[in-house]
């Protein structure tokens, strides 16, 4: 598990990140760095501007203020919906965004793709008729073609089931593990932030609220044996006026 | 950008429904509006100045007077007439667009057309038709109106001016009492009497007699006369238009009904299927949700505005282009201008194109992009062709207004003028560009909110 350190190398630096629609703030003054193959989960209620902090870093979304270290190029990036082209197969679409990516060898990068999502057999399918969680892998799969240093994954296993979910967070394990990869994804299920990510950054109404391990935020709240991660996590948000 | 039109291309090639709806469906409405357009509205209106002085307007026929303006009067069942006193403002209307054409009737219709009742000879009379050349359908919709009028006029008359002179045959043939004025009452004998007193008094003649063979003579001729008098009736019969009309354009091209049919259908064609790949194409990037992923850096905004509208341009325009050429062999319209509406073509897709952009952008889902196309492209296309006259002044400024804002007046004018080659291409091609900028730009604004 790599730890969060702060003479660590350094993948994504982000400093007083602020998002305004209007009058409404969605990001108010979010600062925080990640260490190349570290996995962090962005997690808070409904509304707290998660998908707005990982579209800002995706380059998605230009922010009101602030700055982000991170060059478009060196960001994967996975929305929540799969954002794939339905009528076409799975190869025509890694094809597509690697030519968009302007990948080096766009075959080889498709092939590779093809075997680390074992979506090998089903390549020549059109997106739509595949199930959900084949959509999200074919989702992550255009994440990665372009082989980027940091890696932001929204909400990519709200549509899966148990076992898709398994083979998600091995895949993406596997990635910050070997590859060095870092992985920063937002996820309303708290027990698989406890599970998977290094660190956690707690969002609320737009504001970062808490940045450290899973242990951590425990420990912050006073939580004892008999609460589990989801009962510490909303003591804490309750702690916190929320 | 050439991966997404190929991406494009391919989604469009596995929705063989939607490109067969995209190329059925403007034939059809092509062929429905088409027809709809043969027919004009009820009641068009037509300027009226009659010249003819008053009192100065009855004529005598057999003894029998007439108002010769009561016939002009049958016209106001047709149209809804505007009326002035010269023939200078019948002009007016017409050219300001409140009056679709305008009859005037000269002073001298009166005179001339005692003249021809009369026999006399000389000039026949005229009544003189002016109408605006702008739109096809409007020239021959004004022009059936007023010619089928003044037939009816030229039918009452002629059977009048028929019944007089059959009573003249009829009394020169059989004979009778005529009523002249000063004279009075005078017998006529008749060509059929005078034959039966010649053959007795040849009859009574000595068979050696000298006068015999002239008198037969005349009794041959009196005959032959009567019988072809007799003949002469169905010729005076076919005497139907005692009044003439003299027909002059004020403004626009010559353009035929036929051509002007196959401009409409073809820009109709050319609309319909350019707004709705355009809208559609773009809307779906949204509905893909892949919006958000091109533009982080993949391909910029405007950059895909530009693909879009290249492609369904360049779609349209081929089909567009296909089908004039059909309709220009079956027209025989000659091959000479083909540069000319090819180009027109282009521009014309280019401007449809960047307002289905910019339907896309604004409703960002394919059925509402859709819909808003339909409703948006009919209505536009009805108003485009409203002719002057047919609505009030007023009524047709805003409509001329909301004409220009849409491409699809202009794209018209300019076929017309490149199918025509009489020149005023540049004017439609240069208000084409101008709302393919303006349509472009406002796509582009709407895709600030589209992810």
């Amino acid at each position: 598990m790599a730890a969060s350190r702060t003479d660590a190398p350094e993948a994504l630096r982000v400093e007083a990140l602020s998002k305004a629609y209007g009058e409404r703030r969605a990001l108010q003054d979010v600062s925080f760095s990640a260490a190349p193959g570290e996995l962090l989960a962005v997690i808070g209620p409904n509304g707290a501007g998660k998908t707005t902090l990982l579209q800002i870093l995706a380059g998605a979304l230009v922010p009101t203020a602030g700055r982000v270290s991170l060059d478009r190029r060196q960001a994967g990036w996975v929305p929540q919906q799969p954002a794939i082209y339905s009528k076409l197969s799975v190869r025509e679409n890694l094809r597509l965004f690697a030519r968009l990516e302007r990948v080096a060898d766009v075959d080889a990068s498709v092939d590779r793709m093809l075997a680390q999502t074992e979506l090998g057999e089903r390549a020549d399918d059109a997106v739509g008729k595949l199930s959900g969680g084949n959509q999200q892998r074919v989702n992550v799969a255009v994440g990665l073609l372009a082989e980027p240093a940091v890696l932001l994954l929204d909400e990519p296993s709200s549509s899966l089931d148990p076992r898709q979910r398994e083979r998600l967070w091995a895949f993406v394990a596997r990635l910050a593990r070997e590859d060095g990869t870092t992985v920063v994804y937002s996820t309303h299920n708290v027990a698989e932030a406890e599970r998977y990510a290094d660190r956690l950054l707690v969002l609320a109404d737009g504001e970062l609220l808490f940045t450290g391990t899973p242990a951590e935020l425990e420990q912050a709240t006073g939580a004892h044996e008999a609460v589990d991660f989801e009962g510490a996590f909303v003591r804490f948000l309750r702690s916190r006026g929320h | 950008m050439r991966w997404l039109l190929l991406k494009d291309l391919q989604i469009l090639r596995r929705s063989p429904l939607l490109v067969a709806l995209l190329v059925l469906y403007p034939l059809i409405v092509a062929l429905l509006v088409g027809t709809a357009l043969s027919s004009g509205p009820s009641k068009p209106r037509v300027a009226f100045a009659n010249l003819v002085p008053p009192g100065e307007a009855t004529i005598d026929v057999g003894g029998e007077r007439l108002d010769a303006t009561s016939y002009a009067s049958e016209l106001f069942d047709a149209v809804d007439p505007i009326r002035v006193d010269t023939r200078e403002e019948a002009i007016a209307k017409v050219e300001s667009g409140e009056a679709l054409g305008a009859l005037v009737i000269p002073p001298d219709v009166i005179e001339r057309l005692r003249g021809t009742l009369a026999l006399g000879g000389g000039e026949p009379p005229a009544v003189e038709v002016y109408y605006s050349a702008e739109n096809p359908l409007k020239r021959r919709y004004v022009q059936a109106t007023i010619d089928a009028t003044l037939a009816d006029a030229n039918k009452a008359l002629s059977d009048e001016i028929f019944k007089e002179a059959a009573r003249y045959l009829n009394l020169i043939v059989a004979g009778g009492n005529l009523s002249l004025p000063l004279v009075g009452d005078v017998d006529i004998l008749g060509l059929r009497a005078a034959q039966a007193i010649i053959d007795g008094a040849i009859a009574g003649l000595p068979e050696d007699s000298p006068s015999r063979t002239a008198l037969q003579q005349v009794s041959r001729f009196a005959r032959l006369a009567a019988d072809n008098l007799d003949v002469s009736k169905p010729i005076l019969a076919s005497i139907s238009s005692p009044v003439q009309v003299k027909e002059r354009a004020i403004a626009g091209s010559e353009t035929s009904l036929d051509v002007f049919g196959a401009e409409v259908a073809v820009v109709l064609s050319l609309m319909f299927v350019t707004l709705l790949l355009a809208a559609g194409m773009l809307a779906l990037e949204r509905e893909e949700h892949v919006f958000g992923r091109l533009v982080r850096g993949l391909v910029s905004r405007s950059g895909l505005l530009a693909e879009k509208i290249g492609l369904a341009g360049l779609c349209a325009w081929a089909l567009a282009a296909v089908m004039l050429a059909v309709l220009v062999a079956f027209l025989d319209l000659g091959w000479s201008r083909t540069p000319a509406w090819l180009a027109a073509l282009a521009v014309a897709a280019v401007a449809f194109a960047a307002l289905g952009v910019a339907i896309g952008g604004l409703t960002r889902e394919v059925r509402a992009a859709s819909l808003l196309a339909f409703m948006l492209a009919l209505p536009i296309a009805a108003l485009a062709l409203v002719p002057s006259g047919a609505v009030s002044g007023t009524l047709y400024d805003v409509i001329r207004v909301v004409s220009a804002a849409f491409p699809f007046k202009p794209a018209l004018d300019a076929l017309d003028a490149a199918l025509n080659g009489g020149g005023g291409m540049l004017t439609p091609l240069l208000h084409l560009a101008a709302l393919a900028l303006a349509f472009a730009a406002i796509a582009r604004l709407s895709l600030r909110r589209f992810a």
